[in-house]
This record gives structure tokens, C-alpha cells and sequence, in this order.
């Protein structure tokens, strides 16, 4: 299955868009420790801004990234959001209420709770009715969207924005979900080519475990690659950066891989 | 910089892949050999772009409030009684009424020799699934298929919308007092009950499966876009059949939150009624096999047509005020399964029965099909049971189609005037051909299915 990458988008420490992560992921720069900056998800509205959570801010910013480098339509862009955890700041303060004696909760944060709030906030942002699917797989989320996002591309013949994005729990839910770190991406993905393509990838599913899963030899990116699921898309994303052909080889669930052929455009 | 990527083998592999996909030589796409690792080869486009070969659901089954299994709901429905009974979970102190399933506490989340890997899925969500999975021979039916594709050919695609969150709200209630910990057992055990992979991995650990899997979370269109991620899979080549469905379960974030947004009615919901004043929440699990006709197909079989998937781009919890996100959702179904309006002999609607959803929906059902094609909403049955609506919604549809019938509408006395579809209070024994089904949830995510006899 052919599809061709036309924008990216990236958020995580030292690697805060993807002209930056370019660098670092292609091995032109060192990668290094930063905070990564507030998400800055300037196309949602001043007052829906303020109240969405982290997570849908860092999801936007990155899906914003990808499209203006595209210079796509979201109107005309189906998308695939990829969070394992989902909103757990909302569901802290949700779970906290509900353990209080009156139970109050607001409006806002109960509708701010759903795994799909990124999508939703999307929608409102861009105005787009085109399809959007919201998944979680755990740490394979990526890779499942990953396989949605290009059947999706193939069969309903509609470009389709991936993003994939998970931030660490607070406390007290840290200790059961421990992520490492914060991390999300974009990837616009098409069906034809297209003169701004910045990869082509053939993709297939496999069930051949006689090879390794692809992994970062930098120690800090791979912390963060084998700490967030969202992360797990860094392997594909630097065989993107270095331009060259690549086959990447991506684990997901226990004896499924994802394999793709990345050719430099 | 990564590890050095070409395997020399791994990149004929995929270049093989790729070649198979280019040529236009006849592609078998019968059972895969489970040996064989180039399993992936797309198969070859049956049908124009567009429209789909049909899915056969070879066995399927909801447990809900109605009951266990089909004839309980056919029963269930068939009679007007309804499962809708004043809240009686833990100790919510809501005045409502609750479509709660019984016997979910007694349910035992035991696999036999593998007991140890499933009693640590054991929450009430993954216990409603398993309720699910033993209703109808749908074990038996997934661990035949398991077996005539190879385990890793079936997918696993399920939708959820609060997955197992009461264990965390429970866990929640038992912070240190000190700390402000959880407790140990609770964070072992969080990733396989709250966690929202946590139904769709237990799933298809109880059954062996290892194909492709997800848990897609789009609130209450969860389930119904299952399908449509599962059609979309088993054309890609990605798995030869795939068990789609969801649960969801009654928990305090639901009832609360809905309480909070004032959209729950303090007595049975009455959909599409000149008074109604909220909806009913409720929970079911629900399953279906999905399979290429080819294989399973026999005359008389349900089908999965067609399936639209739609946003509104509008509101977090408002639909479109013009429901041009739903009539996008229903016309793509019609487009996909390349039938008319006038094919469609029931829609088995969305109808929450709050007040704008239902006028929102008619008015949207009523640009696409007009004021003739008869609707109705089975929520005074079942009460909205959120990302498992989508899935008992398609069972419903299935039963009028193997049955010859079609549900009125329970609770309602008088249809809202206002409303132009032709909703339907009574139920009628009639022949269905095909049933188009309604999802529409929070975020504004829509999904329109439809079913038919092959």
C-alpha cells in the first residue's frame, strides 16, 4: 500500500516543530533536553483555547503544523487521532470530584473528559465535517492509527491528518501509567503524489518477528521513543528526516509489525 | 542517529508487497496461510471506488438491559417491555431511571488454563463484555473463524467511551489519606480495566485472536465506526474477518456528568415525544463477526452494506443546529452501499430523546429521505448505553432483518408535532430489506450504517 507524507508536525522535548526534530532526528544537530514550549494551537478560538486541556492544545498544535506546511484544507482532510491515555488531567480533576461528598462536576469538564476531545476541538477549528476517528491501542496507538489512517487514504481515497499525542499523567495517576515524557506528532498523509511530498511510504503488516523493531540509537530519543506511544513514531520520522531509503520496522502487538518502506521525495 | 534500517531479506519483502499490489494478476483471497508473513498483500478492489462489497455478519449478539442475547431482546422488544428501572446503581443519588444490565457483579472473569492472564481484565466493563462474548455461540463462532483464518488474520475493533473508569472511581474513593496514593492493586491493574485498549485486549486475549486490534473512542458513535474501521480493514488486506462491537458500562462519571449538563430525564426517556425532557442512560455490550461474502455468505445473510462517518465541526456536546454533519453521515452510507433513499425500508434512529438531538435528527432524516421512510428510537427499551449505542443499534437492525420486524417507539404517547420524518410509536411485523442505522456523539462525531440480506 503506496502513500505519500506531505506535512509534519512535532512537539517533545528538543524536538519542538519539525524543521527542529529534522535536524536532530537526521543526526545534523545533537539531540537535547528542553521543555518543550506551551503549545501555542493558535487556530483554536481565545475562549476555547483557555478552556481545552494540555493534551488536545499539544494534539492541535501539531496537526496545525502539518496542514500549514501542506498548505492543506482541513475542510477536505479526514483525521485519525492516536492518544493511548486521553484526557487524564480532565479525568484527575473529574475522578477527584466524583470521590468528593457532593460529586459536583461542571459541564465543561465532563464534556472536556471524552477520549475524542482533541477531535472535537478540531472540528470547531477548522470547521471540517470530514471524518474523524479517535483510537487508543495502549503503546501501539500510533501504529494502529498508523494502519487506519492508510486504509483510510486507500480505500476512501480522502488525505488523512494522523495525529498522535500523549502528555503524563498527574498525580496521583502517574504511578499507573508512568509515560516518560510528552510527546506528539502529525503526519498529513495522501494518496497520490504531489510536488510538496516529503516521503513515500509502502506500507505492509507483517508477522515476521525473525527481525528487531526499529529503534533510536540516540538514548535520549529512544527514552522517549519506548516511553510514549506517540513517540513510537520517531523511527519513521527520522528515516523521513534523513532522506534516504529506509525500511522502518514498527512493533505492533506482540507478533504484528507494521513495515514501511520510506523513500525520500 | 538510529540503527542502520535495510535488512536485505525485509526489503524484498516489502518490494514483493509492493509488487503484488501493481500487477493486475488475480489475487486468492481466500484463508491465508497463518505461516505465511507476506500476509499483508493488499487485496484486489472487487467493487467501483465507493461503494463496498458487502460484510457478512456471520454471528452476532447484545446483552443490554432488554436481556442476554437475541431472543431476550426480541422478546424484550417484541412485547414493549422495557429494561428502563429508577437508578438503582451503587449509591448515586440522582433521580433518574438507569437501563442497567443484571447479573453483571456475578459475572466471573475466568479463561480456564489461562485464568491468570483474564482475572486481571476483571472490571465491570470487561465483565459486560464477557457477558456479551458468552451469548449466541459468539465464542464458539470466533474460535471457528480463529480457526479457518489463523489467529492473526481476525481483528479486533471495538468502541468504548468510558471504558472501565469506575475501577479508577472507585480507586479514587481509597486515596492514602496521607499521600494521596492510589491504591497498589489499582495501579497493576489500570491498564487492563480503565485503560481504553482495556475492552478490545481483553477481547481478544479471551479469544485467542491476534489479528489487528484498537478501541476507537468517538463517544456514542464509538461502536458504529468499528465497523466501518473493520470494513475498511478487511479490504485493505489487513485481516481476512474481524469481531467488531463495544461495551460501555454504568459508571458515576455518566450518570453525573450528564446530570451535570442537564440532559438526563428524571423518569424513562420518551424519544421523539412532545414533552420529553432527557434521556435514559444505560449500558450493553455487543459483537458481530464480520466476514467477506465470499466466505460466508448464504441467502438470507445480514450484510453490512454501507457505513458514512461525518463531524459537524460545530459544538463539543450540541449537534449542527442544521444536522449537516448527520445528513453527511447518511448520504456517504447510501453512496457507500449505492442504494437510494427509497431502498431504505427502516431507520433505526440515534434518538437520545433530549430535545434538540431528536429535532436535530428529524430534520436531518427528513432532508435525506423525506417525511415517508418509517423511524424509530428503541432508547425507551435500552436507554443510551453511549459507545456501545452504535452496535446495538446494528443488532437491532439485524434482528428486523432476519425477523420481519420493526420496533415502534416505547414511552412515547405523542410524537413531537414539530417533527417531519415519519416516526414510528407502534411496532409492525413487516419484511425488511435494509436498515439504516444512526450514532451520533459528543465532539460531533457521527456515523450511519447499513444493513441488508444478501
Amino acid at each position: 500500500m503506496t502513500l505519500y507524507v506531505n506535512g509534519i508536525g512535532t512537539l517533545g522535548p528538543g524536538l519542538a516543530d519539525w524543521a527542529g526534530s529534522r535536524a536532530v532526528l537526521a543526526g545534523k544537530s545533537p539531540s537535547y533536553d528542553a521543555l518543550p514550549t506551551e503549545p501555542s494551537a493558535s487556530l483554536l478560538p481565545p475562549n476555547e483555547r483557555r478552556r481545552s486541556s494540555e493534551s488536545v492544545r499539544w494534539a492541535l498544535h501539531v496537526a496545525q503544523e502539518a496542514m500549514q506546511q501542506a498548505e492543506a484544507d482541513a475542510r477536505e482532510v479526514a483525521t485519525v487521532f492516536a492518544s493511548s491515555d486521553g484526557e487524564t488531567g480532565v479525568l484527575d480533576r473529574l475522578c477527584t470530584a466524583l470521590a468528593a461528598p457532593q460529586r459536583t462536576i461542571s459541564p465543561t469538564l465532563f464534556h472536556h473528559s471524552v477520549h475524542n476531545a482533541a477531535s472535537g476541538y478540531w472540528g470547531i477549528a477548522t470547521g471540517s465535517q470530514q471524518s474523524s476517528t479517535v483510537l487508543a491501542c495502549y503503546d501501539s496507538s500510533f501504529c494502529a492509527a498508523l494502519l487506519e489512517a492508510a486504509a483510510y487514504v486507500q480505500i476512501e481515497e480522502r488525505s488523512v491528518l494522523l495525529v498522535a499525542y500523549d502528555l503524563p499523567s498527574p498525580p496521583p495517576l502517574y504511578a499507573a501509567r508512568p509515560l516518560r515524557g510528552g510527546f506528539a506528532a502529525a503526519l498529513l498523509l495522501t494518496r497520490n503524489p504531489a510536488p510538496r511530498n516529503l516521503a513515500q511510504f509502502d506500507l505492509a503488516l507483517s508477522t515476521d518477528h525473525s527481525q528487531e523493531a526499529t529503534n533510536m540509537d540516540d538514548a535520549r530519543l529512544e527514552a522517549l521513543r519506548s516511553g510514549n506511544q506517540a513517540a513510537r513514531s520517531l523511527p519513521l520520522l527520522a528515516a523521513i528526516a534523513r532522506q534516504r531509503s529506509t525500511l522502518v520496522r514498527l512493533e505492533y502487538l506482540e507478533d504484528q509489525y507494521v513495515l514501511i518502506r520510506v523513500r525520500p521525495c | 542517529m538510529p540503527h542502520a534500517l535495510v535488512h536485505e531479506h525485509l526489503e524484498d519483502d516489502v518490494s514483493r508487497l509492493v509488487d503484488n499490489r501493481g500487477s493486475n494478476q488475480a489475487v486468492d483471497d481466500g484463508p491465508h496461510d497463518p505461516q505465511d508473513h507476506l500476509d499483508a498483500v493488499p487485496q484486489q478492489r472487487h467493487v467501483r471506488a465507493r461503494e463496498m462489497a458487502p460484510l457478512i455478519l456471520t454471528h452476532y449478539t447484545v446483552v443490554s438491559a432488554l436481556g442476554k442475547g437475541l431472543s431476550e431482546t426480541y422478546e424484550a422488544l417484541r412485547n414493549r417491555r422495557s429494561g428502563l428501572r429508577p437508578c438503582d446503581f451503587e449509591d448515586v443519588g440522582i433521580t433518574t431511571y438507569i437501563g442497567r444490565v443484571d447479573d453483571v457483579e456475578d459475572v466471573f472473569v475466568d479463561g480456564g488454563s489461562t485464568s491468570a492472564e483474564l482475572e486481571r481484565f476483571d472490571c465491570r466493563n470487561n465483565r459486560l463484555a464477557l457477558l456479551g462474548l458468552q451469548q449466541d455461540g459468539f465464542i464458539q463462532a470466533a474460535i471457528e473463524a480463529r480457526e479457518r483464518y489463523g489467529a492473526h488474520r481476525v481483528a479486533v475493533i471495538l468502541g468504548s467511551s468510558t471504558s472501565g473508569i469506575l475501577e479508577t472511581e472507585h480507586a479514587y474513593n481509597r486515596r492514602n489519606p496521607a499521600t494521596g496514593a492510589l491504591p497498589s492493586s489499582y495501579l497493576t491493574s489500570h491498564r487492563y480495566t480503565h485503560n481504553m485498549f482495556s475492552s478490545a485486549h481483553f477481547v481478544r486475549t479471551y479469544l485467542g485472536l491476534r489479528g489487528p486490534a484498537m478501541v476507537i473512542s468517538t463517544a456514542c458513535s464509538s461502536s458504529a465506526k468499528a465497523f466501518a474501521t473493520a470494513a475498511r480493514f478487511i479490504e485493505a488486506g489487513f485481516c481476512d474477518a474481524a469481531v467488531v462491537g463495544g461495551v460501555d458500562s454504568l459508571c458515576l462519571t455518566i450518570l453525573y456528568g450528564f446530570a451535570s449538563l442537564e440532559l438526563m430525564s428524571s423518569g424513562p426517556c420518551r424519544p421523539c415525544d412532545e414533552n420529553r425532557n432527557g434521556l435514559t442512560l444505560g449500558e450493553s455490550a455487543g459483537f458481530a463477526l464480520l466476514e467477506k461474502s465470499k466466505h460466508a455468505g448464504r441467502p438470507g445473510a445480514v450484510a453490512l452494506l454501507g457505513y458514512g462517518e461525518s463531524c459537524d465541526g460545530y459544538h463539543m456536546s450540541h449537534p449542527h443546529p442544521e444536522g449537516t454533519g448527520a445528513i453527511k453521515a447518511m448520504q456517504a452510507a447510501l453512496l457507500r452501499s449505492a442504494l437510494i433513499p427509497g431502498d431504505i425500508d427502516y431507520i433505526h434512529l440515534h434518538g437520545t430523546a433530549t430535545r434538540s438531538n431528536d429535532s436535530i435528527e428529524d430534520t436531518a432524516v427528513h432532508s435525506v429521505f423525506g417525511p415517508s421512510t418509517p423511524c424509530s428510537s428503541t432508547k425507551g427499551w435500552t436507554g443510551h448505553t453511549l459507545g456501545a449505542a452504535g452496535v446495538t443499534g446494528a443488532v437491532i437492525a439485524a434482528m428486523c432483518l432476519t425477523r420481519g420486524f420493526v420496533p415502534g417507539t416505547l414511552n412515547t404517547t405523542r410524537i413531537d408535532p414539530i417533527l417531519s420524518s415519519h416516526v414510528m410509536l407502534d411496532n409492525r411485523e413487516q419484511p425488511v430489506r435494509r436498515v439504516l442505522s444512526n450514532s451520533f456523539g459528543f465532539g460531533g462525531n457521527n456515523c450511519s450504517l447499513i444493513f441488508g440480506t444478501v
